[in-house]
């Protein structure tokens, strides 16, 4: 589905990220995870046009991404949460979700201004929103939502796309544990409906439960990849995750 | 009778170019502060052209056809900059204009153009075809503000970043913005110049854009009823009123301020802000 071939990112001499690869199976959800720092976000970034990278390539379904803008990269079947939500405030819940959801009907200025109705996007917007169980706040303006709502909403606008893979950057991030848990399993129910997911988290315990392969990078480098519970017992993934005192202490 | 048939009629054209701008600043969300010049832009052409015996239809069309190239070409100003860079940006076109104008003995330099053709309507024809444009403007831009192309201007005007990541072409919407804005903005121009017959630089100064940004904020930028009443108000009054028009740039001044500070979403958000006030009132009363 989704591949990532020898990527590197250098920023002002440093660099960010080195020779990564990897892929994303078709209805995989795939966990990449790292700590603070280790170029999650960067990698994320090079995969939806925003950062360009020195070298490598990404490809989706076997067509290069890598000459397309970020609204062509989206448009070819990418649909991005972002880490810090940005909701369009002037907006409700609703038309948000709404308006991503009538994607055919902005691809080009001329059927944009040609087209008028908005009732079928309301009415996928509301199916969207109750699957992420949030279709009480369709009419609510996204201003005075809490975190964990304004989160779902991100990735509600993201599914109306309806993309080929979901890249979800840190969507439990700032969520209590109770909320981080029912927003991974309504990911995990996502994936189980067929939808491929990618997901970059700091959440190591949600993303061991619901992944079913991960890879792991540190500094940009990638240093480990596959099934969670393997991974995470390599010691040198254990020591550069969770500190050298992690691997004495149990030791 | 004949001094309130033109007072309608600069009212129209007012509100042509208001709902002009409104389309640039309310609805895509993009500072401009040189409206003025494409109104001079249309008027200009207009008038040359009717001058050297081109129909009235035509010459109005290219005026339209010649401040949208130009406001094409601002636009890409505003792919490159934004906030108040592209506001000292689209200020420097305004005094580009007129600086250019100025020293072209083909357009009048600074004696202007006179005895500009009359489209031959008659005072009361003239006045309203241009109400009758003018409300066609206006419909014009109340479905374009409920048709996906404004639903995706006010995903631009809200976040422009966010925007490109659900896959929208953000550059193309706001060079869209810009050409509809200033065509319309050249139509007003044209207008102008066939009802006064005459025009010089200080037609179009830098004081006419702040007055037309003013009709817009006042109004409240985006909603095209609140223009529409604003510029209706503001270019009337200084015309009945004389006594304001020595002092227009004061009262203007004064208006924005007052609504910046308590309402910066103008007349309209006063309005709204009521309505919702007395409905809430309504309910609690019958519940």
């Amino acid at each position: 589905m989704l591949r990532v071939d020898n990527i590197t990112v250098v920023f002002g001499g440093v660099t960010a990220v080195k020779d990564v690869a990897f892929g994303v199976k078709n209805g995989e959800l795939l966990g990449l995870i790292g700590p603070n720092g280790a170029g999650k976000t960067t990698l994320m970034r090079v995969i939806t046009g925003t950062v360009t990278p020195v070298s490598g390539s990404v490809s989706l379904i076997n067509t290069s991404l890598d000459r397309k803008s970020s609204h062509e990269r989206i448009r070819a079947g990418i649909g991005l949460s972002q880490q810090i939500v940005h909701p369009f405030r002037s907006m409700t819940v609703g038309e948000n979700v709404a308006y991503a959801a009538g994607y055919a009907k902005t691809r080009n200025p001329l059927r944009s201004i040609l087209s008028y109705s908005r009732k079928k996007e309301m009415d996928k917007a509301r199916e969207i929103l109750k699957l992420l169980d949030i279709e009480e706040v369709a009419e609510a303006t996204p201003t005075n939502l809490p975190l964990g709502y304004l989160k779902r909403l991100e990735v509600a606008r993201a599914l109306a796309l309806q993309p080929k893979i979901l890249l979800l950057d840190e969507p439990l991030a700032g969520l209590n544990q109770m909320e981080a848990r029912k927003l991974a399993d309504k990911l995990l129910e996502l994936n189980r409906l067929g939808q491929t997911i990618l997901l970059i988290e700091h959440n190591l315990s949600e993303v061991i439960r619901i992944c079913g392969r991960i890879i792991v990078i540190d500094n940009g480098i990638k240093i480990g990849e596959g099934e969670p519970q393997k991974v995470m017992r390599d010691p040198d993934i254990r020591s550069a995750y969770l500190g050298e005192g992690y691997n004495n202490a149990a030791s | 009778m004949e001094y309130e048939i033109s007072l309608l009629t600069i009212m129209g054209i007012s509100i042509i170019g208001a709902l002009s701008l409104n389309i640039i600043v309310g609805f895509c969300g993009q500072i401009s502060l040189g409206h003025a010049a494409f109104l001079g832009m249309g008027a200009y052409t207009s008038a040359i052209l009717t001058k050297m015996g081109v129909p009235f239809a035509a010459a109005v069309l290219a005026g339209m056809v010649v401040a949208a190239i130009f406001g094409i070409l601002v636009g890409f100003a505003s792919l490159r900059v934004r906030h108040d860079f592209l506001a000292i940006t689209t200020m420097g076109v305004a005094f580009l204009f007129l600086g250019i104008v100025r020293k072209q003995e083909f357009l009048g330099g600074e004696m202007g153009i006179a005895m500009i053709p009359d489209p031959g309507l008659g005072k009361v024809g003239y006045m309203i075809l241009v109400l009758l444009l003018a409300l066609a403007v206006a419909l014009f831009s109340i479905y374009l503000k409920r048709s996906w192309m404004g639903f995706t201007f006010d995903v631009v005007a809200d976040d422009e970043d966010t925007a490109t990541l659900i896959g929208i072409d953000v550059s193309s919407y706001k060079l869209i913005a810009f050409a509809i804005g200033t065509a319309f903005a050249g139509l007003a121009g044209a207008l102008y110049a066939h009802h006064v017959k005459f025009i010089d630089p200080e037609s179009f100064n830098f004081v006419e854009s702040i007055t037309v940004l003013s009709m817009v904020v006042i109004g409240g930028a985006g909603s095209v009823w609140g223009v529409i009443i604003a510029a209706a108000a503001l270019s009337l009054f200084p015309m009945w009123f004389q006594f304001i028009d020595q002092y227009k740039l004061l009262v203007y001044g004064g208006l924005l301020c007052a609504i910046m500070l308590f309402s910066p979403d103008g007349l309209s958000g006063i309005f709204t802000r009521s309505l919702a006030n007395i409905r809430g009132r309504e309910s609690n009363a019958s519940g």
